[in-house]
């Protein structure tokens, strides 16, 4: 194989088998620091992405990416297609399997898909233009630039020839790789920055089997994990005898994806690693069988409740040391000689995923090799530990990657997928485990339970003179203590502190955001109100504060955006003329690299808010696919006010007390907003998160406009019942 | 165990399964249609819904015994190529997210707006209500049903 190399751009060329161009480049090369271009590279070490080119002209990106509802499958290949100049039909993105010899670093996470993969994509498409277009020209005897490129055709306007990049693929596979093919500007771009539809759609309106849990193997037996009932319980002993008798139950087994000196990584998180199995013939009859077990469970820790929480937490707020994050100025000075001070306390419950697409997956090991296939938005992190887990090395495993039924960072936890594998290699046979909802939504990996305590002093003056915040959590403390208001206030301590719990906890769509950033902003609406100021004016002073003289220097946000946003979603509010009979409330925050502002109206039918319009202020920078970005927008605000109203995970003597939809409740459609109108901010700028950011400030939008139109600040989320039985004032607005 | 003749989809099948399972199961165990999507089985969150003579019902929580000679509708049956007026309003809205429960949405839309051919937005919101979307593109279901209520 005729293989190129550019060091310098890590980029690599090489023929096709069968024919045609494939080009390897970094996927990550938009997120990486400057790389010494004389340090030496390994063959394919740096190469985790490829972009080929086949005779009939097809592009085909092969994305390390999983997808996950956040439409990468449809936006990658028009950023490619944009610098290749190619239709983006012609495009198509297969969702490689898990193969870290050819990529590394495959996750979806952070928001970080597109962000991380733009410079990598460009890059790729712009080298492969310019290699057939020099293909062209030794093909045509002409100079290359001669030639114009469009829709995947070269031309030679001058003796009217052309080809098809499919015709030069394979020759452009001996050229050398430039190093460093010319980028289109911004405003060339003709398909960037236009709507594309989800080119999965087709399928999925047609019902067609694209999800890991429709994925069936000729002779696979349905595993279903019975775990125990709480968190701090374990199996002590099992009956089976009644659940073996039943029709379809081909054996009951007990499996543990911990055993002795097992190493756990991040990815590994597990409350209880000790299941009981039943393996049968059809879903149904192991769905019957698994009733029937009859388990003694043993309790080996003590079993919590959420009252204990909620005081637990508290206490750590009020007293006790905690881990100081970040100190400017002297605080407590300043709080001595303040006019007022604001002590609020705010809290959140755990929650749960709850992926319509409960969590499942396939697995066939034998004695030599073991093949995965299912949901999974960490695979290598899987296969590490399956690895381990089966005593098998890394190359011997296989993982191929499955559209996922929502994700939310569920998937990053595959506990799921090791539990099919040691199921799979007791059994001796091909499985797919299912959960039921029941499982999924009891197996905890919950968003962390959340309080933090926010003091503010004022001046007589009413000028924000300190500012402290401690956070707590099980088991992570929710601050960012370089964000937003640090490097506002002359005077500011944020301090982190845990509380330990055998409630188990991972990641949920953007993590500790999606609580701070309520809490944050309806306090920081608190305090203007207690400055006798207009809450945005109030918000844009401060804005202004870490623009012209910041306050220390690692403020980990660009202030003259946040205050960007924050003016787009003023401005096309109409902020100071809030229509008759309407509350409205605001809200801005910075994460995964992006801006956000929000203004929410709403109206009250009883006790209950309907929502009637938000208007959403975002700075991602360039954006891909706008249809495509409204949907996720639209999509993290009906996710951030369902969570914010309704969600909440409750534990009774350490026993989940919610296990289906019947008694967890989920946003349904007419509590959605009536509608969603979204501004970008047109700054050229490459592309940051888009999945994640408009979801953490809309339920500091919504308290704040559930305060004007109620008179009563919330604290303690989910809104709904505490708003329940509240006295209203007889008009809003 | 027992045998149980279904139409499914235009199509006569035969079964062979204890009374009790539910039709989801049949459809995606029995008889390989797993466009009809397990979420919840509890008839709480939609993702299951098939027609039952033209009616919305939720497969998870219907016995095989209790549906004789109705004629089952599955998202399969809907159409041969995705041409339905409430698919072809899908696409043009570009609705799905992770797409998990957007067959069941459809179907439930598919057999209200038999029943209500010209609704409001407030009947749309209401029929579509038992359907739930973890994505929350609940925005563009309402406006996907309500462009399939001009072409139909």
């Amino acid at each position: 194989m005729n293989t190129t190399l550019n060091r310098r751009s890590f980029l690599k060329a090489s023929a096709l088998t069968g024919g045609g161009l494939v080009i390897g480049f970094n996927w990550f090369a938009g997120c990486q620091p400057a790389v010494d271009p004389l340090a030496p590279v390994g063959a394919w070490s740096e190469i985790n992405a490829f972009l080929k080119i086949a005779e009939n002209g097809i592009v085909t990106i092969m994305s390390p990416n999983p997808e996950i509802g956040q439409n990468v499958k449809t936006s990658m290949p028009m950023i490619v297609a944009e610098e290749l100049d190619v239709d983006w039909k012609h495009v198509i993105v297969e969702q490689a399997g898990l193969d870290t010899v050819k990529f590394s670093r495959q996750i979806a996470g952070g928001s970080q898909s597109i962000r991380q993969s733009w410079a990598g994509l460009r890059k790729a498409g712009a080298t492969a233009r310019h290699m057939l277009v020099e293909a062209a020209a030794q093909r045509l005897e002409v100079p290359a630039s001669e030639l114009t490129t469009s829709l995947g055709v070269i031309t030679h306007a001058g003796s009217k020839r052309s080809v098809g990049y499919g015709d030069v693929a394979s020759a452009a596979a001996l050229l050398p790789v430039p190093e460093n093919a010319p980028l289109k500007e911004a405003k060339d771009f003709t398909i960037v920055g236009t709507s594309r539809k989800n080119v999965d759609a087709p399928k999925i309106v047609q019902g067609e089997p694209l999800y890991g849990m429709d994925f069936k193997r000729d002779g696979m037996l349905i595993a279903m994990a019975e775990h125990p009932p709480a968190f701090g319980m374990t199996v002590k002993s099992v009956d089976a005898a009644a659940a073996k008798a039943m029709p379809g139950i081909v054996d009951v087994i007990t499996v543990n994806t911990r055993p002795d000196g097992f190493q756990a990584q991040w990815s590994d998180v597990t409350a209880f690693p000790e299941l009981v199995v039943v393996l049968g013939r059809s879903t149904w009859e192991v769905m019957k069988a698994k009733k029937a077990l009859v388990i003694e469970w043993e309790t080996t820790s003590p079993l919590e409740n959420s009252a204990g929480h909620t005081a637990g937490l508290a206490g750590l707020l009020s007293a006790g040391k905690a881990e100081v994050a970040r100190r400017d100025g002297n605080p407590e000075a300043a709080f001595r000689t303040a006019a007022k001070v604001i002590d609020r306390t705010f809290s959140a419950p755990f929650l749960a995923h709850n992926t319509m697409e409960p969590m499942n997956f396939f697995a066939h090991v034998t004695a030599d090799r073991a093949e995965l296939i299912g949901p999974i938005q960490t695979p290598e992190p899987l296969r590490k530990s399956v690895s381990q887990l089966l005593s098998m090395p890394e190359d011997k495993i296989s993982i191929h990657l499955t559209r996922m039924g929502g994700g939310f960072g569920r998937r990053l936890y595959g506990n799921f997928g090791m539990e099919a594998a040691a199921i799979s290699k007791a059994a001796g046979a091909p499985i797919k485990l299912i959960y039921t909802r029941e499982d999924d939504m009891t197996q905890g990996t919950y968003r962390p339970a959340y309080q933090v305590r926010y003091r503010a002093a004022l001046d007589a003056n009413n000028n924000l003179i300190a500012f402290h915040v401690r956070g707590a959590g099980i088991s992570e403390s929710p601050v960012f203590a370089n964000r937003f208001p640090a490097g506002t206030v002359d005077n500011y301590l944020a301090e982190n502190v845990v509380l330990a719990s055998n409630v188990s906890t991972g990641a949920w769509r953007a993590p500790r955001s999606n609580f701070i950033a309520g809490a944050e902003q309806a306090f920081i609406d608190e305090l203007a109100e207690a400055a006798g100021k207009d809450p945005i004016a109030f918000r844009l002073e401060l804005f202004d504060r870490a623009m012209t003289n910041p306050v220390g220097t690692d403020n980990d946000y660009d202030a003259s955006r946040m205050a960007g946003v924050l003016k787009l979603a003023r401005d096309k509010s109409g902020w100071d003329a809030t229509p008759a009979g309407v509350a409205r409330g605001v809200s801005v925050y910075y994460c995964h690299n992006s801006y956000v502002a929000q203004v929410l109206d709403l109206t009250m039918n009883g006790s209950q808010p309907v929502i009637e319009k938000v208007w959403c202020a975002i700075d991602c920078g360039i954006v891909v696919n706008p249809d495509a970005a409204l949907n996720q927008i639209e999509g993290g605000i009906v996710d951030g006010i369902g969570h914010a109203m309704y969600g909440a995970i409750t534990l009774a003597d350490g026993r989940p007390e919610q296990r289906n939809f019947d008694a967890y409740r989920l946003i349904r459609n007419a509590e959605a907003p009536k509608a969603v109108e979204a501004f970008f901010v047109d700054n050229g700028i490459d592309p940051t998160g888009l999945g994640e950011p408009s979801l953490p400030p809309v339920s500091g939008a919504l308290a704040n406009a559930i305060a004007k139109a109620t008179g009563k600040r919330l604290y303690s989320q989910p809104f709904a019942p505490a708003l329940e039985g509240l006295e209203l004032p007889s008009a809003v607005g | 165990m027992a045998s149980y003749s279904l139409n499914v989809n235009g199509k006569r099948h035969q079964v062979d399964v204890e009374s009790d399972t539910p039709l989801l199961w049949v459809l995606r165990d029995h008889l390989n249609l797993t466009g009809t999507k397990f979420g919840c089985g509890v008839a709480q969150c939609g993702a299951c819904t098939v027609h039952l003579d033209g009616t919305a019902v939720r497969s998870c929580s219907t016995p095989i015994s209790t549906v004789g000679d109705m004629a089952v509708t599955t998202i399969e049956g809907l159409s041969d190529d995705g041409s339905h007026p409430v698919q072809q309003a899908w696409l043009e809205h570009d609705v799905p997210q992770c797409g998990y429960c957007q067959a069941g949405q459809i179907m439930t839309a598919v057999a209200f707006l038999k029943t209500n051919p010209s609704p409001t937005d407030e009947a749309i919101e209401q029929a579509m209500n038992g359907n739930l979307c973890r994505c929350g593109t609940y925005l563009r279901i309402r406006a996907a049903v309500k462009t399939a209520s001009s072409h139909l």
